[in-house]
Formats: structure tokens, C-alpha cells, sequence
């Protein structure tokens, strides 16, 4: 059977169609990824630390939420002193050295929802002497909340939210939330309530060197970021959620072929030379086919690496004896009684040459069914070791997301997205390539389209 | 039972041509036959364990650090040597140690000291855990281990179980019913297996535990475990349902699609429709007939189903967690307890050939024709 004969016959199926509709988004994905983002971006973007993701918020939600969340979900806001426009900075001249770096951050807040967190990113050029800074809250209402002062350093954080201090002025509510609330509804039993309208966050700074300079950056934390949301890590979820397809396809893909490509071979050879090659096959599939596959791949990555390509190795050495060889052998079995096998050992072909160019073709077409519904068992099964913490060390993938959700409490905790984002695409492979396999399983199999 | 071999083939007729061998024996035989094969296999297992675990080391540092422990412990419990100067002291125990270590052929090449290593492991002497140890406070692992066994087992064998018998009956009935709109609705479903069951979990958890409140998120009992043995197994079964129901759902579909197709291959026979001439009942006929010879592919079936959910389980505790050996394995993983985590991976081998081989003796009970070297002539 000729492969566009049977992609018509797989169109009669719809489940089919779905499932190669699936299939085909998930590579185009993959491309879109491969080439958007390269391999050394996505490891940067993925491990670099807080001063690629700082101004993320933790935890958020996918921006698309706020489409059903009403106005609760509020996106970042950075206000930055260096980008020109976004703050007011004044200076004066109060003796010779020092003088005064005063910055006024205004910004409008409209959102029902409190933010996630308040960062203050100080930085300072100077000699000897630090720049001190004193900052100030202001409220629409006019209220005027000092958060306390520091000398700054070259690149200082301010953390706002973690303040103790702060929080207990602020009747014990997080800063986030007492500083954002309206007068009043702030105390034990009350309910916050959002105060909208136009807020400052002025600093008032002093320099000592003529040449020194203030700066800062204020980032009030969303509770929405991205198309997918982030982790306990401020990490954007969407470059796993891109990056995991490609490694998930490749994975499932190299792992089906390299097992099914050795398992058929042997099953060949074992048949055609038959005696104890036979029989050392046979029993070594039976071995093989108790072995604790899971366990040993466990193993490896505790004593080993947690590389996904020798993994990857492991995965088809322990898939080359599977239980394939039974079927196949039957089916070669078969194969080398028929008369055209016969008359090809008469013209003088060679054993090698009748396994590999008589007898594996023949049966090539019953390999596809097998191979297809293949590739999500490997797919899921990277994403269980990577469930166990055995993920590979460098690229993020599907199951090392649902890892870290899962070790954050993700479900208890209500991020549901968190769990559900890698949740579903991991399904998605596994039912749409399963559904084709199905499909061309009766395809190649008659006898099972009649039942 | 020899002598009852011996009268049933002193009161069996004279052979007449091909006969089925004597079904006790044969059995006896098979079992025998596969009981050997499959511990060969734990071997297989079990050895490369011991490779994989060793190349690092690992095994090794485990031991000479237990014999430092022990011996250190021994010289300074030993009053009569606490005079000596600290480095005199320390050569002692240096020397000590050397000694023990010859003793234990720890100075032997690695061939030899890897099927000591078997040994030990297929005995189950797997040595003292670094820091995991068990409700009793020893850290003996194997005390660790069989104290989580009990879990596992419940949880497998009653999922394992009303796997089987839904599937089974399903199966008969759709077969029954083929070609009918509940039978096309099924097979679609079969692809769903091909999502693992602690999939199905997170799920399950999700809408049962985080949505509604209606079930627990993980765990075996309720924390305190309640007092009496009523609400105790009343908690118990509370926790099975997740676990369970992801268990089965991700198997039946596909359990119930291969299992029908046996069921219709096996009616089409001619000694069906030769039954159904004599005017047997639709029951003689499905239980005689079509249920029968369609055991043994079944159990094979389920044989290979099995396999899976085992290692599966590793997973599927975690995810509930629930105190078994998966969930033992995935702690020891997370504090790399070494002497755990292999003896984890023997007893999996363990449970796994275990349960294989009881399928295997009820293989052989319910197919006749099953017999040792029988598989050349089929």
C-alpha cells in the first residue's frame, strides 16, 4: 500500500482528520518555536535569574483571564526614572557637592484587583559617598505614607511588599494590598477594597558627589502576564509551554523510530537465520519484556545525567527486544515460506540482501500503526521522569512545568493554569497521534475495520 | 500429588493416538518452566541494577562508610583503647577497616564483588538507608520497604481487579451489541489510553479536590487517622477513589476495545454456530464457548497491561501521594538515598515478575493446550 492511498483513507476517519489537524499544529508550532526563539535564547530566557524575569510578576495568570475576570486582574505597571517621560525628576543645588535628586512617580491605577507585589529597583552612580533616599506614598485621597529610607548601593531592590515594618502600619494587611485599599477597609474583619485614581510614589533623594547620580524603578507587580501566565520563579510559562513541543516531538518521534527501526531489523534477522539466533531473540524479548523499564530509566538519571538525549539512548536500547519482535517475527515467518523469497535465494541473492530488500519491505506497512501510537507513550514518558524531578538539567519542557507546579502546590494552591497549560498540550499529542494511530491501525489491519 | 498423578494415569483409558498430557503435570511443568525463566529475568533486572548503580560507585561508598561507621563505633566503645595517642588511634581503625574490607571481598575485582552484590540484593540483605527510615525507626530498608508494600498492594490489586471484571463484562456486552452506537462511542474512546493514569490523576484532583471539596487531594487516611476501625476504613476508602478511577480510566477504554474484538473474533468460529445449531441458550454459548477460549489472550492482554500499570505506579503515588513503594522511590529520589532507591528498584522487579507469574499459572490453567515447548507446534 502506497503512502497517498492511504492519507485518502485516513481522511474517511474524522477522528483521524482531528487527530492530524492536532498533530499538524503541534508541528507547526515546533517550527514557529525552533526558529522565533533560538535554542540558546530559550535557555537564557529559562535559567538566567531574576535580572532577566525581575519585572514579571510571580504567579500571575494568563492575560487572557482578564477577559472573563471582569477589571480584577491588573497587568505590570513599570515606571521607569531613566526612560525619558515616564518621571519627574528635579534637581537642586544645595551646597557645593550635594544636591537633591527628587523623582515624583505618578500613575493612574483603575483595576479592581490588588497588584501582586510593589519593587523599588534603586541604582546610584557615585565615588565614595552613597546617595540616600527617602520615599513617600501618596494616595488619591491625599494620604501620606512614608515607606522609610535607605542609603542606596550601585544597584539596590527596595522590596516594598516584604516590608514588616510597613505591613504592620498598615493595620497587618500586605503593603500590596494596605497601600492600594481604600481608608478604613483595611482593618481585621473588614474586606480591602481597591482604591482607584491617581497615585505617587515620590523619593526624595540626596546625592553627595557632584557627578553622582539617582535612578529608580518602580514595578508594581499584575496579577496577569503573558499568554500563559508564570511560575513561582517570575519565569514566563509560554517559553517552556513553545519550547517543550519541539522537544517532546523530537523525543517521541527519535525514540519511536530508533526502537521500531531495531525491534523490526531483528525480528528479520531472527526469523530468516532461525536456530539458537531464533532463540537467543526470543528469549531475550522475553527478559526484556519484564524489565522494569521505568526504574532503570530512574536509575540512570540519579547516578548519571538527567540529559534528555542519553535518556533518549536508554529509552530506545531498552525498546529494541519489546514484545514487537513477537508479531513481527510471526508475521516474517509467513513471509519466508512465499514462493517470490524463493526465487530470489535461486538467482543467488545473499542472506542480507533477501532480509533487507525482500522480506522488511513486505511487512513495512504494518510497522506505521505501531510507530504512530508509539510516540506519545515516549512523549508521556519523558514527562513522567521529568514529574519525578528527573528532567533534563538545561531545557524546559512540559513535564518539568507540571514538576515545578506540582512541588509548588500549584493545585492546592488554585494556580490551575499552571497545571493545566502543559496539561493539555501534553494531551493533546498524546490523544491526536493515538487517534491516527487508531485510524491507521484499521487501515492496515482489514480484519479489524470489519469489527 | 505424585501418587495422585500416579492414579489418575493408572485409572485413565488406554492412549489412543495424540492425547493431552496430564494436565496436573503439565502445569506443574509450565509453571515450573516459566517460574525459572521469569527469575532469570529478575536476575537480568537485578544485575543491572547493580551495574547501573555501581559505575558511580555508589554501592561501594555505601559499604566501606557502614564499615568505617561500625568499626569506629566498635573502637570507641572499647575502653581499654582510649588510651592510645589520636593518631595511633586512627591507625588502628585504618587497619580495621582494611581487615574488614578483605573480609568482605571489598578488594576483590568488580565481577567477582558484582555477583556478591546480587546475591545480596535478590535475598533482599540491601543494607541500611542514610536518612529515610521506617514508622518503626529503624533504617534497616528493608523494614522501609515491606512497610509500603501493604499500600501498593491494596491499591493495585483493587484497581487491578475491577479493571478486569468492568472491562470483561463490557466487553461480552458490546460484542453483543456490536456496530450499536454505545459500541462506536467506546472504540472512540480506546485512543484516551494513551494518556497515562496519573494523568488522569491531576485531573481527577483537580475538579474532585480543588473544584468541588469533595474528595481528598492525596494521601491514604485522614490526618489524625481516625480511631476506630469503621471511619478508618471508611477514610481509606475516601482516599482509593481518585486513585483508583485514574487507574481505570485510563485502561478500560482500550481494555474493552481489544477484549470485544477477541470476543467477536472468537464467535465468528464454526463451533459457535455449530453450537447455536443444537440449540444451546445465548448463555451456554458466550460462557462455553466464546468466553473460554478467550481467557488465555485476555489474560495475556492483561498480562501486558499489568507491567505498565506497575511502573506507572511510581508515578501515580506520587501524584497522589499515597505511602507506597512509588512514592518511596520518588522520596528517596529527592534526598538521593542510594540504599533505598535500589532496593526500591529490586522490589519493583520483584512485584512485577511476581505478578506476571500468577497470571502466567492461571494461563495455564485456563488454556489446555498450553504446555512447556508446546509453542513450536501451534
Amino acid at each position: 500500500m502506497k503512502i497517498p492511498p492511504v492519507l485518502q483513507e485516513l481522511t474517511h476517519y474524522r477522528s483521524a482528520l482531528l487527530g492530524l489537524l492536532i498533530i499538524g499544529g503541534l508541528l507547526a508550532i515546533a517550527l514557529y518555536t525552533v526558529i522565533t526563539i533560538p535554542y540558546d535564547e530559550a535557555i537564557q530566557r529559562w535559567r538566567a535569574g531574576e535580572e532577566m524575569w525581575g519585572d514579571y510578576p510571580r504567579n500571575a495568570v494568563p492575560e487572557w483571564f482578564r477577559l472573563f475576570a471582569g477589571n480584577s486582574l491588573p497587568t505590570t505597571l513599570i515606571l521607569d526614572s531613566q526612560t525619558p517621560g515616564q518621571v519627574r525628576k528635579e534637581s537642586q543645588v544645595v551646597t557645593d557637592e550635594m544636591r537633591t535628586a527628587d523623582m515624583t512617580f505618578a500613575f493612574d491605577y483603575t483595576s479592581d484587583g490588588f497588584p501582586n507585589e510593589i519593587n523599588l529597583f534603586l541604582t546610584a552612580k557615585f565615588q565614595q559617598k552613597k546617595p540616600q533616599a527617602t520615599m513617600i506614598w501618596k494616595t488619591p485621597d491625599g494620604r501620606r505614607i512614608p515607606l522609610g529610607d535607605t542609603t542606596v548601593g550601585v544597584a539596590e531592590r527596595f522590596a516594598i511588599s516584604t516590608d514588616q515594618r510597613l505591613s504592620l502600619k498598615l493595620d497587618g494587611r500586605a503593603p500590596e494590598v494596605g497601600l492600594f485599599a481604600q481608608a478604613g477597609t483595611t482593618a481585621k474583619g473588614e474586606t480591602p477594597v481597591v482604591q482607584k485614581g491617581k497615585y505617587e510614589l515620590i523619593i526624595e533623594g540626596l546625592t553627595f558627589e557632584s557627578a553622582s547620580d539617582l535612578n529608580a524603578k518602580l514595578v508594581v507587580y499584575g496579577q496577569a502576564h503573558g499568554l500563559a501566565g508564570t511560575d513561582h520563579r517570575r519565569r514566563d510559562i509560554m517559553v517552556a509551554l513553545l519550547w517543550g513541543t519541539p522537544i517532546a516531538l523530537a523525543f517521541g518521534f527519535l525514540a519511536a523510530v530508533g526502537s521500531t527501526m531495531t525491534t523490526f531489523t531483528i525480528a528479520a534477522i531472527g526469523s530468516w537465520f532461525g536456530g539458537w539466533l531464533d532463540a537467543v531473540i526470543q528469549r531475550l524479548t522475553e527478559i526484556n519484556s519484564v524489565l522494569p523499564t521505568l526504574p532503570i530509566l530512574i536509575l540512570v538519571g540519579t547516578f548519571y545525567t538527567r540529559s534528555i538525549w542519553v535518556i533518549l539512548g536508554i529509552v530506545i536500547a531498552l525498546g529494541i527486544f519489546s514484545l514487537g519482535i513477537k508479531t513481527y517475527r510471526s508475521m516474517f515467518l509467513q513471509v519466508k515460506e512465499m514462493p517470490y523469497i524463493e526465487a530470489a535465494h535461486a538467482y543467488g541473492a545473499g542472506n542480507l540482501r533477501i532480509v533487507f530488500r525482500y522480506m522488511m519491505p513486505k511487512i513495512a506497512p504494518v510497522l506505521i500503526p505501531s510507530f504512530v501510537t508509539l510516540i506519545p507513550s515516549y512523549v508521556f514518558l519523558e514527562a513522567s521522569l521529568s514529574v519525578l524531578g528527573l528532567g533534563d538539567p538545561l531545557l524546559p519542557t512540559w513535564g518539568k512545568v507540571l514538576n515545578d507546579a506540582y512541588t509548588n502546590g500549584a493545585l492546592y494552591n488554585g494556580y490551575y493554569y499552571w497545571v493545566l497549560e502543559p496539561a493539555f498540550l501534553l494531551m493533546l499529542t498524546g490523544l491526536g497521534f493515538a487517534v491516527v494511530g487508531f485510524a491507521l491501525d484499521r487501515i492496515f489491519n482489514p480484519r479489524l475495520r470489519e469489527l | 500429588m505424585a501418587s495422585g498423578v500416579l492414579t489418575e494415569k493408572a485409572l485413565a483409558p488406554p492412549k489412543i493416538g495424540l492425547r493431552a498430557p496430564d494436565t496436573l503435570t503439565r502445569i506443574a511443568k509450565y509453571v515450573l518452566y516459566r517460574g525459572v525463566a521469569l527469575f532469570g529475568t529478575v536476575v537480568v533486572g537485578v544485575y543491572l541494577t547493580v551495574l547501573i548503580a555501581n559505575m558511580g560507585g555508589y554501592l561501594d561508598t555505601i559499604r566501606i562508610a557502614q564499615i568505617r561507621e561500625q568499626v569506629g563505633a566498635a573502637v570507641l566503645n572499647d575502653a581499654a583503647l582510649q588510651t592510645l595517642p589520636p593518631s595511633e588511634l586512627r591507625k588502628y581503625i585504618d587497619d580495621l577497616v582494611i581487615l574488614e574490607m578483605q573480609r568482605l571481598r571489598l578488594d576483590q575485582p568488580f565481577v567477582v564483588r558484582s555477583v556478591d552484590y546480587l546475591v545480596d540484593a535478590l535475598t533482599l540483605n540491601l543494607g541500611r538507608a542514610e536518612h529515610l527510615t521506617s514508622n518503626s525507626g529503624s533504617n534497616q530498608v528493608r523494614l522501609i520497604l515491606f512497610e509500603r508494600i501493604p499500600a501498593t498492594l491494596l491499591l493495585s490489586a483493587t484497581a487491578n481487579l475491577s479493571l478486569f471484571f468492568t472491562a470483561i463484562f463490557v466487553a461480552l456486552f458490546l460484542s453483543r451489541r456490536y456496530g450499536s452506537r454505545l459500541d462506536r462511542m467506546i472504540i472512540a474512546l480506546a485512543p484516551s489510553s494513551s494518556v497515562p493514569a496519573w494523568f488522569y490523576g491531576i485531573f481527577l484532583i483537580l475538579i474532585f479536590a480543588s473544584l468541588l471539596h469533595v474528595l481528598p487531594f492525596g494521601g491514604m487516611v485522614d490526618t489524625p487517622p481516625p480511631e476506630a476501625m469503621p471511619a478508618y476504613i471508611l477514610s481509606l476508602l475516601k482516599h482509593m477513589i481518585l486513585p483508583i478511577t485514574a487507574i481505570v480510566l485510563h485502561s478500560i477504554f482500550v481494555g474493552i476495545y481489544q477484549w470485544r474484538t477477541f470476543f467477536l473474533i472468537y464467535s465468528s468460529e464454526d463451533y459457535v454456530d455449530m453450537a447455536k445449531a443444537k440449540g444451546l441458550t445465548a448463555r451456554t454459548i458466550e460462557r462455553r464457548y466464546i468466553l473460554r477460549p478467550t481467557l488465555p489472550p485476555i489474560v495475556t492482554s492483561f498480562a501486558f497491561t499489568l507491567i505498565y500499570l506497575w511502573q506507572g505506579a511510581i508515578i501515580l503515588e506520587t501524584v497522589f501521594s499515597w505511602p507506597g513503594v512509588g512514592r518511596l522511590l520518588y522520596q528517596a529520589i529527592s534526598i538521593f538515598d542510594v540504599p533505598v532507591i535500589v532496593g526500591n528498584v529490586v522490589l519493583i522487579a520483584y512485584l512485577l515478575v511476581i505478578s506476571v507469574f500468577l497470571l502466567d499459572i492461571l494461563y495455564a490453567l485456563l488454556d489446555p493446550r498450553v504446555k512447556v515447548g508446546g509453542e513450536q507446534r501451534v
